[in-house]
């Protein structure tokens, strides 16, 4: 049974919950705030969605997780997932951490990567002065309930100069509707080091047909000439929403490349933000979605520029089937000071049924003179002059629809870098496309 | 069994307005016909409507391959059933590598299971293109996208080359070629003639009938094959340009469907 909202946000049982994980003080204190603004604040109120109209009172109560004897033991939807001979993996199951492993070479060079819960506790001074700090817990209903709820989590260290050469891997997954299941991740990579993260986040489907919700929060801090790649693919069954805001904060000469394949078979809210803070930051977002039956998404990109001669590049491209319809809005905002800071941005949406929506927003916001700005944006639906030419030559319609739709991601899927994520994304596109 | 193409009483349409007004048309295996005439006579009306393009529908007539009706195929199933169309304004699509592209399109022939391999399809497409002296590179990119004129005529030749289609329509192939380029593309068509094969060439020009010498020319003039002969015939309207034939025929308007 689903628990309805206002249950597990109160102050008093959220703090009682943190209390019995034996979490340190602060964190008791920040999660009994966050829970008593859940029960105040509002939804976040993305562009022509209606989120409210969602199912978005099943946030389930926590169930402590027993971690797994061996990969074995987890379902087969979440063993496909894991990139071959990966030394460096965490695994989160409903509300807490299943799996937990780090090379013995990254470790002696200081690298972090573990369980956000377990790295509150033997990582305060490296955790307590970032954890809500790029997204704030009072910003919204959203963004409290993952402060007062967030249970397992991702943590990632990456000591100065130290630069890792192979992708982190977390899978994330719900087997049981009824158990909050509401990730937090938190990187934070130190000046002039490198790090690429990838994560999945999916639902085992042969367990769960209930109503769920996700909330998560993602926080990047990039330091200075720090490069942090974020590579994610959500896969999450129908029934459930999936709620995802990620940010990052970027230093002088520092990077971050998000891609991001939403590819929910529910209701889904995801908003990827960079904020270029220091002087010649840069950032590229590249996000994916394909949307099916009667699917409502929002799906929003934002780079907003403080630094001067900062960078931003967003690309949004999306395949809307049957009655799907998708709200897509880049944002992208340079702000007084920021001179030579260039931001461009394009979204495009494919439609494949005549009972598909989609909406591009492209929006420049603009409090400088001495900068360069860019966007276009596109909806159309499938030409049926390209149909006819790749059937001229024996392809068959289904066949010809197939290549369009492929060639429409493509430029985008082929641009991919960390190849962990072109492959994982690649396959869970094609089982939605197929699907 | 011999090639053998049978254009009967075709009429077509478009928006509502009668194009094609009656083609008749036998080629076989073996044989060359151009069809020429002035812009806006019915010629890629004639190709579309054979092809099966959505916007054409056909009122009467019929059109049969080695006995098979083209008419009630599906345009994947004509092209399977050996017509090839090389279109006179061939789509771009992006995302979607030529090689990619030409790979679906001969494992589109080929049972589930037995399609070509890699290599092989390799070999075989980068032969021709070094026929028709295209530049490697044109494997990777994208189906004629940022393909100049000649570009895209050239990537329907080698169209034709990797599917060895019986019928082969060619719509205006020569329009936006030097001469360099024709010579290749005729070159190219040449290397294609065969017994078992035939040949419709559109042009509006005489100059590609100089590299390839067809057997038969037919005059198109409003949706009608209005006069027919041989290369003699070609040379005459490429000396003499098309107003005898329309004083003969007593023909003010050579244009068809123009209001
Ligand atoms: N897509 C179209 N939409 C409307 N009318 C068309 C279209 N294509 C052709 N037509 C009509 O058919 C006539 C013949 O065109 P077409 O077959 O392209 O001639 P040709 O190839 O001989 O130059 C045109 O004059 C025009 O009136
Ligand atoms: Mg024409």
């Amino acid at each position: 049974m689903s628990t309805q909202l206002t249950t597990p946000t109160d102050r008093g049982s959220a703090e009682a919950l943190a209390r019995s994980k034996g979490e340190p003080e602060w964190l008791v204190a920040l999660r009994g705030e966050a829970a008593e603004l859940a029960g105040t604040i509002e939804w976040p109120k993305p562009e022509k969605v209606r989120i409210e109209r969602w199912n978005l009172t099943a946030v389930g109560s926590y169930a402590a997780s027993t971690p797994a004897g061996s990969l074995t033991e987890l379902p087969s939807v979440v063993q496909e997932l894991v990139s071959e001979g990966t030394e460096n993996l965490i695994v989160q199951r409903n509300s807490g951490t299943a799996w937990r492993q780090l090379s013995a070479e990254l470790a002696a060079k200081g690298v972090i990567f573990t369980d956000l819960e377990t790295a509150c506790k033997e990582h305060s001074e490296l955790v307590q002065p970032h954890l809500f700090q790029a997204v704030k817990k009072d910003e919204d209903k959203l963004t409290a309930l993952n402060a007062a709820l967030w249970n397992g989590g991702v943590f990632v260290y990456v000591p100065k100069n130290v630069e890792v050469e192979l992708p982190l891997q977390s899978i994330l997954f719900n087997d049981n509707a009824d158990a909050t299941f509401a990730p937090h991740i938190l990187i934070v990579a130190d000046s002039n080091s490198r790090v690429t993260y990838v994560d999945c986040v999916v639902t085992d489907n042969s367990a769960v047909s209930s109503p769920f919700v996700h909330p998560s929060v993602v926080e990047v801090f990039v330091k200075p000439g720090a490069l942090v790649r974020f590579g994610s693919v959500h896969s999450m069954g129908e029934s459930g929403v999936d709620m995802t805001l990620r940010r990052a904060v970027v230093e002088n000469d520092g990077r971050v490349e998000w891609i991001i394949g939403d590819l929910n078979d529910g209701n889904t809210l995801s908003d990827t933000k960079s904020i270029m803070k220091g002087q010649g930051s840069t950032s590229d977002v590249k996000v994916i979605s394909v949307g099916k039956n009667a699917q409502q998404m929002s799906l929003t990109t934002q780079a907003v520029h403080f630094g001067k001669s900062s960078d931003s590049n967003m690309i949004t491209r999306a395949v809307m089937k049957d009655s799907a319809s998708a709200i897509i809005n880049g944002i992208t905002k340079i702000e007084h000071g920021a001179t030579k800071a260039n931001g461009v941005q394009t979204e495009k949406v494919l439609m494949l049924s005549s009972k598909a929506r989609g909406d591009a927003n492209p929006i420049l916001l603009i409090d400088e003179d001495d900068v360069t700005a860019g966007h276009a944006a596109s909806v159309g639906q499938v030409n049926p002059e390209q149909v006819y030419y790749l059937m001229s030559r024996g392809i068959s319609k289904s066949d010809a629809e197939r290549l369009i739709i492929h060639g429409f991601l493509a430029p985008v899927v082929s641009e991919i870098s960390v190849e962990a994520v072109r492959t994982q994304l690649q396959r869970l596109l094609e089982r939605k496309l197929e699907g | 069994m011999a090639t053998q193409f049978v254009i009967d009483g075709l009429k077509a349409e478009i928006e509502g307005k009668e194009i094609l007004k009656g083609i008749n048309l036998e080629i076989k295996g073996g044989e060359i016909h151009a069809i020429m005439g002035p812009n806006g006579t019915g010629k890629s009306t004639l190709a579309s409507a054979l092809m099966g393009h959505p916007k054409y529908e056909v009122t009467e007539g019929s059109a049969t391959l080695d006995g098979e009706d083209l008419l009630e195929m599906e345009v994947d199933e004509r092209a399977r059933a050996g017509l090839f169309l090389a279109m006179q304004y061939p789509s771009e699509i992006p995302g979607v590598t030529n090689s990619d592209f030409l790979r679906s399109a001969i494992n589109a022939r080929r049972e589930e299971g037995s399609e070509i391999s890699l290599i092989k399809f390799i070999r075989q497409m980068e032969g021709k293109m070094k026929e028709l002296e295209m530049n490697p590179e044109f494997a990777h990119r994208y189906l004629n996208e940022g393909f100049s004129g000649g570009e895209k005529k050239r990537n329907e030749i080698l169209q034709m080359m990797l599917l060895d289609p019986k019928i082969v329509v060619l719509d205006e192939i020569d329009s936006g070629l030097d001469i360099d380029a024709l010579r290749i593309v005729a070159n190219g068509v040449n290397a294609m003639r065969n017994e078992d094969r035939g040949f419709l060439i559109i042009t509006h020009y005489q100059r590609l009938l100089n590299y390839i010498t067809p057997d038969f020319v037919h005059v198109m003039m409003q949706g009608r094959i209005v006069k027919s002969g041989g290369p003699e015939l070609a040379q005459r309207l490429e000396n003499e340009g098309y107003d005898w034939v329309k004083e003969e025929l007593g023909i003010v308007d050579e244009t068809v469907g123009q209001a």
